[in-house]
């Protein structure tokens, strides 16, 4: 395991992504990103996700941690309602993003899910698409035909997830030729072409080596100036370098919530001590 | 709250240029490919329906007689598909026989006995053979397989057997033998090709636990892959059943189109599909052009009837194998 | 002791003889290909020059003559085949793949197998009854339509295939963008499958490029240029029919030399498949 140097974290960074997306407004907004009460989850009979409550705060980095079939995937895509894909959901509580329900009768999931962006946890770049075809298949398809625009957001996207440096020459060639660590940051960018308000992050990085895996969690750092994130991993080490706030999930239930730096250094809960010091999980 | 477009805490700009989602796109085309998928019932019923509409007149007429006479005279409006039922089940069984046994050792011998390098070869091969049209095959059979026929093998079978009335009588060449071996030929590739599916579904360790107990090659395939396979093997001879008896163009160059019911193999046949291919277009009055009507219905049905039992005899066991690759 | 491995050797004897007559089957059931094939080259080569693929029929006694009108006859036929087959096939193929429960799918799936082992002559009766009758003659639309209708389980069921393919991953990353389910699948996952679709379609053209039965009395067949959809249309095989059974011995001739034509034209569209599919494989997506 490659530790970070705590110079990753630093400030520098956060100047560098303002510098190039200065931020239009105040970052005052008193309303959490999301006010999770009271939701649950099954699938079919089996139930996946018990009584969370948790509010999510606006631009800061959520870590999700839990051992594998905690619910922690689940809890992360119905933040913007993606786990309608399974049949045979059901869901009970409220999920509230700027106040507003998500799962009201008028609220409509593809909406939804242009504001609240996904990267997955394979790198899936459009097989058949270049470089430039991935980052704005997302503007195209939801009826974006203005060129410069596109332009602009395919130069502006790729800038920002810290891949246009690397691949402005090659903005024809298939989005498949790209490294595995590149093909996620294009997954990036490709979330971000849209401009939604929050990326969730589904492993973003556990299929990559550790270089990669380190330029993505630079690149999870720049993007917090910007956008709320919610990121869900298994690697502690990773929650603890990259996020603001931790989120302890077990078995369904959400055990713990707080600032990152006090879930690992002095855990409330004796699950999440146990967990967090390697005794289950 | 509704979840709107436009977001207020954002400047919009690209959300504003975004159309609205209409869920009416959506809907219509689920309901469009829902639509063209039904149509595969939908030519179900169009068939059942055309051919029944056609042949109503003479199914009022004939009634069940038309199935167990055997005068077929457009003359005197007189119909009987007796030889042609006859036909059609002796040449498709001649078929199975011949078919059967040679296409099942072929899928063994793809999948369990031959030297991986000349599989893949072999089975583009046998592709090869599926790709060739009837009416070539019957060429074929007219102006090569039936000369040999009647001067080599038919002489020798008749000098073997001739005391039995299967191998009796003139030889013509063209023949009830003679249709047998061409539909054998048209069915062997499908059916080596669905038995070599059944036959790599069964899964590596029912063989590996017969090898574990010393046993040769031959006896794992015999003990664990062919009774293992039983059903869907008989699944696979049903469906080259439903082939055969639909089969039409190369048989009907080869069988002599004779309808008459004879023991002798040798002598001519006549199937329920070459009658409706070679008379159709001579069907004179409506009578006539009802009873080949009919004969489409018999067809039909019994193709048909074959086929629904060899897609369920094959379900269970791809369902057996897909449930197993979800484990 | 040696009675036990008197036994294995006859065990091992056993399996190899087992193996030598499968091996011989494997032989037999490819040997008609390359009968088939030797006697299309040897009698039919002789007979494709260019004549063949410019000139009308000629009359019976008049030596020479080709089949264009028939070469032609059949890619128009085709090619109206293709347009009822095509959207029907690969629509319900996306239904089959993307939408409905499993239970009305596995029974369409059923339907559409079953549908595939209708005889080939039966398409032709139908036809028959449905156009030929009711317009009051045989027709190009006619023998389309009975091809066209024999493709559709075909097209349906290898779309179906090539869809379920496609990793859900790329469902769920256009998704996730906002994009509608309609587009996703338009846009992503038919274009991510294209090739395997287009594969779909070309086998399913072959497959009925060689039908003569369905187009017997739909098509009918013409001695001349096809001047309408709406008049009977000359087709390869309908001609190799016809030649075959005559007995002039230069229409023998011409019923090879088409029969050479038209398997080769088939054999190209495989091997085209083939090439098609190799690139799938050597990029699994």
């Amino acid at each position: 395991m490659i530790e970070t140097p705590a110079a990753l974290r630093p400030s520098v960074a956060h100047e560098r992504a303002k510098s190039i997306m200065p931020s239009s407004e105040s970052n005052t907004t008193p309303l959490p990103t999301f006010e999770v009460s009271n939701l649950s989850i099954w699938y079919g009979e089996k139930p996946a996700i018990q009584d969370v409550t948790i509010n999510i705060p606006s631009k800061t980095i959520t870590a999700i941690i839990g051992p594998s079939g905690c619910g922690k995937s689940t809890f992360l895509r119905c933040l913007n309602r993606m786990h309608e894909l399974i049949p045979r959901t059901r869901i009970e509580g409220k999920v509230l993003f700027q106040g507003q329900d998500l799962y009201s009768p008028g609220s409509d999931p593809t909406v939804v899910r242009r504001r609240i962006g996904m990267v997955f946890q394979k790198s899936n770049p459009f097989p058949t698409m270049s470089i430039a075809e991935n980052v704005v298949i997302g503007l195209k398809l939801n009826g974006v035909r203005n060129r410069t625009l596109l332009d602009e957001r395919l130069e502006n996207s790729l800038r920002m997830a810290a891949l246009w440096d690397e691949v402005k020459d090659d903005l024809r060639k298939p989005g498949m030729s790209l490294s595995g660590g590149q093909q996620q940051r294009l997954c990036i960018a490709r979330a971000i072409a849209v401009e939604p308000e929050v990326l969730l992050m589904d492993e973003p990085a556990s299929a990559l080596d550790p270089i990669a895996t380190m330029k993505v969690e630079e690149l999870i750092h720049e993007l917090s100036a910007k956008y709320t994130i919610v990121i869900v991993t298994h690697n502690m080490q990773q929650a603890s370098r990259v996020s603001d706030r931790t989120a302890f999930f077990y078995v369904g239930k959400l055990i713990e919530f707080g600032e990152t730096t006090e879930i690992f250094a002095a855990p409330k809960e004796k699950k999440t001590e146990d967990y967090i010091t390697g005794r289950f999980g | 709250m509704m979840i709107t477009p436009a977001a207020p805490s954002l400047a919009g700009s690209i959300a504003a240029k975004m159309k609205p989602p209409s869920r009416f796109g959506d809907k219509a085309f689920e309901w469009l490919t829902l639509a063209m998928a039904l149509a595969v019932v939908g030519l179900v019923f169009l068939v059942g329906w055309q051919l029944a509409r056609g042949s109503s007149l003479a199914i009022q007429r004939f009634g069940f007689h038309f199935l167990t006479t055997s005068t077929w005279d457009p003359v005197a409006e007189q119909f009987g598909a007796l030889p042609f039922i006859y036909g059609t089940v002796v040449s498709s069984l001649l078929a199975l026989i011949i078919a059967v046994p040679l296409s099942i050792a072929t899928a063994v011998y793809l999948t369990e006995l031959a030297p991986v390098w000349i599989r893949q070869p072999l089975v583009s091969l046998i592709e090869m053979l599926a790709a060739i049209p009837s009416v070539i095959l019957g060429l074929w059979g007219i102006f090569v397989m039936i000369p040999w026929l009647r001067d080599h093998p038919f002489p020798f079978l008749k000098k073997l057997f001739g005391w039995t009335p299967f191998f009796s009588g003139p030889i013509y060449g063209v023949s009830m033998l003679a249709g047998g071996i061409i539909i054998a030929i048209m069915i062997l590739p499908i059916v080596t090709s669905v038995s070599r599916e059944i036959l790599r579904s069964v899964p590596n360790l029912q063989r590996e636990a017969a090898y574990a107990l010393g046993a040769t090659r031959w006896e794992v395939t015999r003990i664990a892959v062919l009774s293992y396979a039983k059903k869907g093997l008989f699944g696979a001879v049903i469906l080259g059943l439903g082939r055969a008896l639909g089969e039409t163009m190369a048989v009907t160059m080869v069988i002599g189109n004779t309808p008459q019911i004879a023991a002798s193999l040798f002598a001519p046949g006549y199937t329920l599909a070459s009658v409706i291919a070679n008379e159709f277009t001579e069907a004179t009055t409506d009578m006539y052009l009802q009873a080949l009507f009919e004969i489409g219905l018999v067809l039909f049905g019994i193709t048909i009837l074959a086929n629904l039992v060899a897609q369920l005899l094959l379900k269970t066991m791809t369902t057996k194998m897909t449930s197993r690759v979800a484990q | 002791m040696q009675a036990t491995a008197a036994n294995h050797a006859w065990r091992k004897i056993k399996s190899a003889l087992v193996s030598a007559l499968a091996f011989v089957s494997a032989i037999l059931v490819i040997a008609p290909l390359g009968l088939v094939f030797f006697y299309l080259v040897k009698s039919g080569a002789s007979s494709v020059n260019w004549d063949f693929f410019t000139q009308l029929p000629k009359p019976v006694g008049v030596v020479g003559g080709g089949m264009a009108n028939a070469i032609a006859g059949s890619f128009e036929l085709l090619g109206l085949a293709a347009m009822i087959g095509v959207p029907i096939g690969v629509l319900g193929g996306v239904y089959l793949a993307e939408y409905g429960s499993t239970r009305t799918n596995s029974l369409l799936r059923f339907i559409a197998d079953v549908l595939n082992g209708v005889p080939s002559i039966t398409w032709g009766v139908v036809v028959y009854g449905l156009v030929v009758l009711r317009f009051k003659g045989f027709s190009a639309y006619a023998g389309g339509l009975a091809l066209g209708f024999m493709m559709v389980p075909l097209i349906m069921r290898t779309t179906e295939e090539v869809l379920l393919l496609v990793p859900n991953g790329y469902r769920e990353a256009a998704l996730a963008l906002g994009v509608s389910r309609w587009k996703t699948i338009v846009h992503i996952v038919m274009k991510t499958a294209s090739k395997g679709i287009v594969t779909g379609i070309l086998l399913a053209l072959a497959r009925v490029a060689g039908e003569t039965a369905p187009l017997l009395f739909t098509a009918f067949g013409n001695r001349f240029w096809n001047h309408s959809l709406s008049e009977p249309i000359a087709a390869l095989p309908l001609q190799i029919f016809s030649y075959a059974i005559s007995p002039y011995e230069d229409w023998h001739r011409q019923a090879w030399a088409g029969a050479l034509v038209l398997v080769i034209m088939i054999f190209f569209i495989n091997v085209l498949v083939r090439f098609l599919t190799r690139d799938r494989m050597a990029n699994p997506t």
